[in-house]
């Protein structure tokens, strides 16, 4: 099933056009780029693609149809920070646990310690979290992922080991991967193709 | 040295939260096994022992009557605290009813609860809780709905901020994506972030709901002058202070005073420790 962005458009409130006419598609298993100077609008591009804004022109659809607007979002996307994406309050098991029972080999692989799952996020370090954050977002029901500066803030040893589990399960699955990143050294090494936005 | 003293200065602190927390429990069960062992006989006139001071006997002493100052500040303190738990309880009610309709229930009925809020905000509570009681009659009923109509609206606020605040973050978004429904997100991310602040909102309003409560009834707009109330007692003492009779004042208000500084000090507390940034 093929993802689709139909000539999209967004602004936010009265300020101007963000971005008119945006069209592109991802195959399933394929990697994409996205790369732009800061503030062009490719956190907001990544926000439409996942459910999380709507456009105001245009469409996202995924296998010709529109993306529900209830349940599982196949879309998933990780934000660039963790900190704000889990809820202060739980245990890291249990925002594991809410995109559903994340496989074990995934977790060994993007080296989650078990010891970690009894911890609150205030117990973690950022690089720490940004790795529950991924395995969340990669449950079963994932056709796509959306990586917005997924791992900008981590040092390459980790940077290499996040995306070696990413792309590992990717390929199993078939799942197709949208990065986006200043970093172009990374992009050219992950990508099948990059576009510009 | 400078460590040591540091160290003294923090277990200092936490011995003081646990001292103030105990005493307000001590209070409490004080006046409650009081109010137990107490009966109406034991505030009975008693025309032998009038205007006693202050004894081993009647340990804060008797009045002009002859009751028994110490059984009569227990009972109506206990009475005070009912009327103070049920008012509280009831405000903190529609509070949190209406904090949560101001931030779920879309733009209109965000702007009529918030308008309500500000105008009640802006007049002092003391004066609308009068006027509802005095226009309800009086007596306990009066007391009670002037308490619960007039101190709701700061809890509200709080209420009605939080919600907002928790419902734009970004992990309750994610949650949705997650396919998790609506009612879920409530449950599991939305109302434990509001119960901390809703206990301590309901605690800090109990010991304002009783002096409120003692301060209408002592204007004589309250209870009336038949119940064993606080506010009663001190209205009547005001009498018998030029002619000497410090005690009948003195004992009933320190122990309303006690009672009171003691729930705010352990809500106050309580506030700092769960939200240590926001003082
Ligand atoms: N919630 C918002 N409300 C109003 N304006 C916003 C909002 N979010 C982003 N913007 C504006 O939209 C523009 C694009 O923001 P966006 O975050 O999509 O850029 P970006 O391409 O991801 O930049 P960067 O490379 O720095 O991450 C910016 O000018 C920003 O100020
Ligand atoms: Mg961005």
């Amino acid at each position: 099933m093929q993802l689709d962005a139909k000539n999209i458009g967004f602004r936010y409130g009265k300020s101007p056009w963000l971005f008119k006419g945006i069209n592109f598609s991802m195959q399933p298993g394929e990697v994409v780029g996205l790369k732009g100077p800061s503030g062009t609008g490719k956190t907001t591009l990544c926000r439409i693609l996942a459910g999380y804004e709507k456009p105001l022109e245009g469409k996202v659809t995924l296998g010709g149809k529109a993306l529900p607007e209830i349940g599982y979002h196949p879309v998933q996307m990780v934000f660039q920070h963790p900190e704000k994406a889990v809820n202060p309050r739980w245990k890291m098991g249990k925002t594991l646990k809410e995109g559903g029972r994340p496989d074990d080999d995934l977790l060994a692989r993007l080296g989650i310690q078990q010891e970690w799952l009894e911890r609150l996020p205030n117990e973690l370090s950022g690089g720490e979290l940004q790795r529950f954050c991924v395995a969340r977002a990669l449950g079963p029901g994932t056709r796509f992922l959306i990586a917005d500066e997924m791992t900008t803030m981590l040092d390459a040893i980790t940077q290499a080991q996040i995306w070696h589990a990413v792309l590992h399960l990717a390929e199993k699955r078939k799942m197709g991967i949208l990065v986006v990143s200043h970093d172009a050294k990374l992009m050219n090494r992950l990508c099948d193709r990059v576009i510009e936005l | 040295m400078n460590l040591s003293f540091k160290g003294k200065l923090s277990l200092n602190r936490r011995q003081r939260t646990i001292l103030e927390i105990g005493a307000a429990l001590g209070f409490i069960m004080a006046i409650i096994i009081g109010r137990f062992m107490l009966d109406e006989g034991s505030i009975g006139t008693n025309l032998s022992e009038r205007n006693l001071p202050p004894s081993f006997e009647h340990f804060f002493g008797t009045d002009w009557l002859g009751r028994d100052m110490f059984a009569r500040t227990i009972m109506g303190l206990s009475l005070s605290m009912g009327v103070g738990l049920a008012g509280a309880v009831s405000s903190a009610a529609i509070a949190l009813v209406l904090g949560l309709a101001a931030a779920t229930l879309g733009k209109t009925a965000d702007t009529i609860i918030s308008w309500l809020i500000d105008l009640f905000l802006s007049v002092p509570h003391l004066v609308t809780l009068i006027l509802i009681s005095f226009a309800l009659g009086g007596g306990f009923k009066g007391i009670v709905f002037g308490i619960a109509l007039t101190h709701w609206p700061s809890l509200a606020r709080v209420i009605r901020a939080e919600v907002m605040q928790v419902r734009s973050a970004d992990y309750v978004h994610i949650s949705r994506k997650m396919g998790k429904p609506r009612t879920w997100i409530a449950i599991h991310h939305i109302i434990p972030h509001l119960i901390p602040q809703f206990l301590i909102g309901f605690l800090l309003m109990f010991p304002h709901a009783i002096l409120h409560e003692a301060a209408v009834t002592f204007l004589g707009l309250g209870l009336s002058p038949h119940e064993p109330a606080i506010g009663i007692i001190l209205s009547e003492s005001m009498k018998y202070l030029s002619s000497g009779l410090w005690w009948l004042a003195f004992f009933p208000g320190l122990s309303l005073l006690l009672v009171v500084r003691s729930f705010d000090a352990v809500g106050e507390r309580l506030r700092v420790l769960m939200d240590p940034a926001r003082t």
